[in-house]
């Protein structure tokens, strides 16, 4: 993306003055590298968002920000129901409520060098990952309906958790208003024999070593210190939230002109709040949230498994568990006015500052944990929201590193073998069914994970905490 | 009906690059050989299609009155198809009229083994949607899919 066409703010903050139908201004948080490197789509995105009817203050961009669907992935908007909001399938995308948790092991390195291989096994083979893998729960028609309702708190109910680890979850494990009446047959389906699946694409589970630490006294808040060995898993609503995003970007495009919504891109079909597609989608998306809460829960109740018959000494005690693309109804501040807006965040973590009241309390000192999934070969990053924060993007930082290669691309770089043998070589185990997936996930194919972090850093939409690599990765 | 010939496969479906998914391209010689062109690129982004055994068929039925949108409806009813049944498919046969479509699939049930399924597809999206009838008179029918 051309500088040229960007108002600098600040050192990592980037404005675009509203044009033709844009209501409200574009803003773009990235480094000078990351501006040059981000693809002309996210302008285009970003700036189509502004569009869209009742959006407040501003469309933004993450740092990771690249091309997607309607919203950039890395795309944050808020939208007020009262001045004709909007609610957008393609502003939360197909993996609705997709997210990261990571678990604290209480082991070190040592622990886990001598018994990684057989880890690493059991750990792939009691959580199925891929396509075309079946899990071991299957869920009745009266089932389903409590597992979508009832989120991460559902699953510990029925003995996959403890009521500690939904402390530590975003809304406590179970988000509210959902309406599984709404959801589709279909949808319902598509979900009955994935649960406790991992899925596929960037998705994984991994064993990994905290290397560095950046702010000591949110590190030892959080509980980890360099050393220590944790686990961190990536993954969604699987075929539920994936049917959904479906059926409802399809009626979001067939209802809109019936709302007077002009779309300036199909991809960006949406509906208002207050409207009866509106008011289903928020049904049925969160009770996709609540899918990909009980998902994540259920892998962590049958990796604490793998890990009991292996390590038994490992205590796998729930750091945090945060989704990355979602649409949540919050109080924020609008010129002055607290205001209560539907904030989508696309590929954006929620990272709300010290002392909000929507964040554990264990943590209300120092700022949400804020997960940020890297590659199989380099880091991921432990970083938390900052006093800053709630002012600058609705309380919202990065994601992930985001591709700078397309799939195709990758397979003709790289072989999965050697991916497989290069990262064994460097004391990293993977495991997954589908070379070919590994060298579409080669750790090459991404852009650098520490240049998008010190970007939300510098910006302020978080704060390092902590660097961790893989020993082991299961990926789908 | 569109036979898979390994000889013309790579000339008739193809991907196209998107930054963190895939495109998926089918061209024929009227709308409906595009579309089974399009499924069998689909099939691609997951494996070799002709590693696919076209032993069990299957119907899908769709309806909506935009060409473009019923483009997406036949790739997600597919999508559909593999999600629920665990499966591949390999040999597409369309029939388009005015706003309804069937569809027969033909493929076989996913083995890791066999298939080494590189990802599973999460949806077909409205981005770099098209279908149209190019210059040489070949009609193109393309989407990015979500992996």
């Amino acid at each position: 993306m051309q500088k040229s066409r960007l108002k600098r703010k600040s050192e990592c903050e980037w404005h675009i003055e509203p044009f033709g139908d844009m209501r409200v201004p574009a803003v773009i948080f990235a480094t000078d590298d990351l501006i040059e490197d981000m693809d002309d789509k996210v302008y285009e995105q970003v700036t189509n968002v502004a569009k869209l009817p009742g959006i407040q203050k501003a469309s933004y961009a993450m740092p990771d920000a690249h091309w997607g669907y309607g919203f950039p992935i890395g795309g944050v908007a808020a939208f007020d129901p009262d001045e004709g909001g909007v609610i957008s399938a393609g502003g939360v995308g197909f993996d609705i409520s997709c997210g990261v948790r990571t678990l604290h092991t209480g082991l070190s390195r040592d622990d886990i060098e001598r018994v990684k291989e057989p880890l690493a096994h059991e750990l792939s083979r009691k959580i199925p990952a891929g396509m075309g893998s079946r899990g071991r729960i299957h869920l009745n028609p009266q089932e389903m309906d409590d597992m979508l309702k009832g989120g991460a708190q559902w699953a510990v109910s029925r003995g996959y958790g403890t009521p500690q680890d939904l402390q530590r979850t975003e809304e406590d494990g179970c988000m509210a208003g959902a309406d599984p009446s709404v959801v589709s047959t279909q949808a319902k389906k598509r979900q009955k024999d994935e649960m406790g699946t991992l899925g596929s694409g960037n998705h994984y589970l991994e064993i990994q070593e905290v290397m560095e630490v950046y702010h000591a006294e949110t590190a030892e808040v959080f509980g980890i210190s360099p050393g220590d060995i944790v686990l961190s898993i990536h993954c969604g609503s699987r075929g539920l939230g994936h049917q959904i995003g479906t059926e409802f970007l399809k009626s979001m495009v067939l209802a809109a002109p019936g709302y007077g919504i002009k779309l300036p891109d199909r991809e960006l079909a949406c509906a208002p709040i207050h409207s009866e597609v509106g008011q289903q989608y928020l049904g049925a998306m969160r009770s996709a949230m609540n899918c990909a809460m009980a998902n994540r829960q259920i892998i962590t109740h049958l990796a604490r498994e793998a890990f009991s018959d292996i390590l038994p000494k490992a205590e796998l005690d729930l750091l945090y568990d945060v989704s990355h693309n979602t649409c949540k109804l919050e109080e924020h501040d609008i010129d002055g006015t607290t205001k209560s807006v539907f904030v989508h965040r696309k590929g954006a973590t929620r990272s709300f500052g010290p002392g909000h009241p929507d964040i554990p309390e264990i943590y209300r000192s120092t700022g949400q944990p804020v997960l940020i999934g890297g590659t199989m070969g380099t880091a991921s990053y432990i970083l938390c929201g900052t006093e800053q924060t709630m002012g600058l993007a609705f309380g919202s930082a990065v994601h992930g590193a985001g591709r700078k290669m397309s799939r195709r691309k990758a397979t003709k770089q790289w072989k999965g073998r050697s991916v497989v043998d290069e990262l064994y070589k460097r004391g990293i185990i993977i495991r997954s069914p589908s070379m070919r997936g590994v060298a579409e996930e080669a750790p090459g194919a991404y852009k650098e994970v520490s240049e998008v972090v010190d970007a939300a850093d510098k910006a302020g939409l978080a704060r390092k905490v902590a660097r961790v690599e893989p020993i082991v990765c299961v990926k789908g | 009906m569109t036979k898979i010939d390994p000889e013309q496969i790579h000339t008739q479906w193809e991907h196209f690059p998107h930054e963190a998914d895939m495109g998926i391209r089918g061209y024929g010689s009227t709308p409906a050989e595009a579309f089974e062109q399009a499924a069998l690129a689909l099939t691609g982004v997951i494996t070799d299609p002709e590693h696919v055994d076209p032993s069990k068929r299957m119907e899908v039925h769709c309806e909506v009155d935009d060409p473009e949108l019923l483009l997406v409806d036949w790739l997600n009813a597919v999508i559909y198809e593999m999600a629920i049944h665990k499966m591949l498919f390999s040999r597409f046969e369309v029939s388009i009229d005015g706003p309804r479509l069937e569809g027969e699939l033909w493929g076989e049930p996913a083995v890791v083994g066999k298939h080494h399924p590189a990802v599973e597809v999460k949806g077909a999206t409205y981005t770099c949607l098209r279908l149209a009838q190019e210059a040489d008179g070949r009609w193109v029918a393309q989407c990015v899919v979500d992996v």
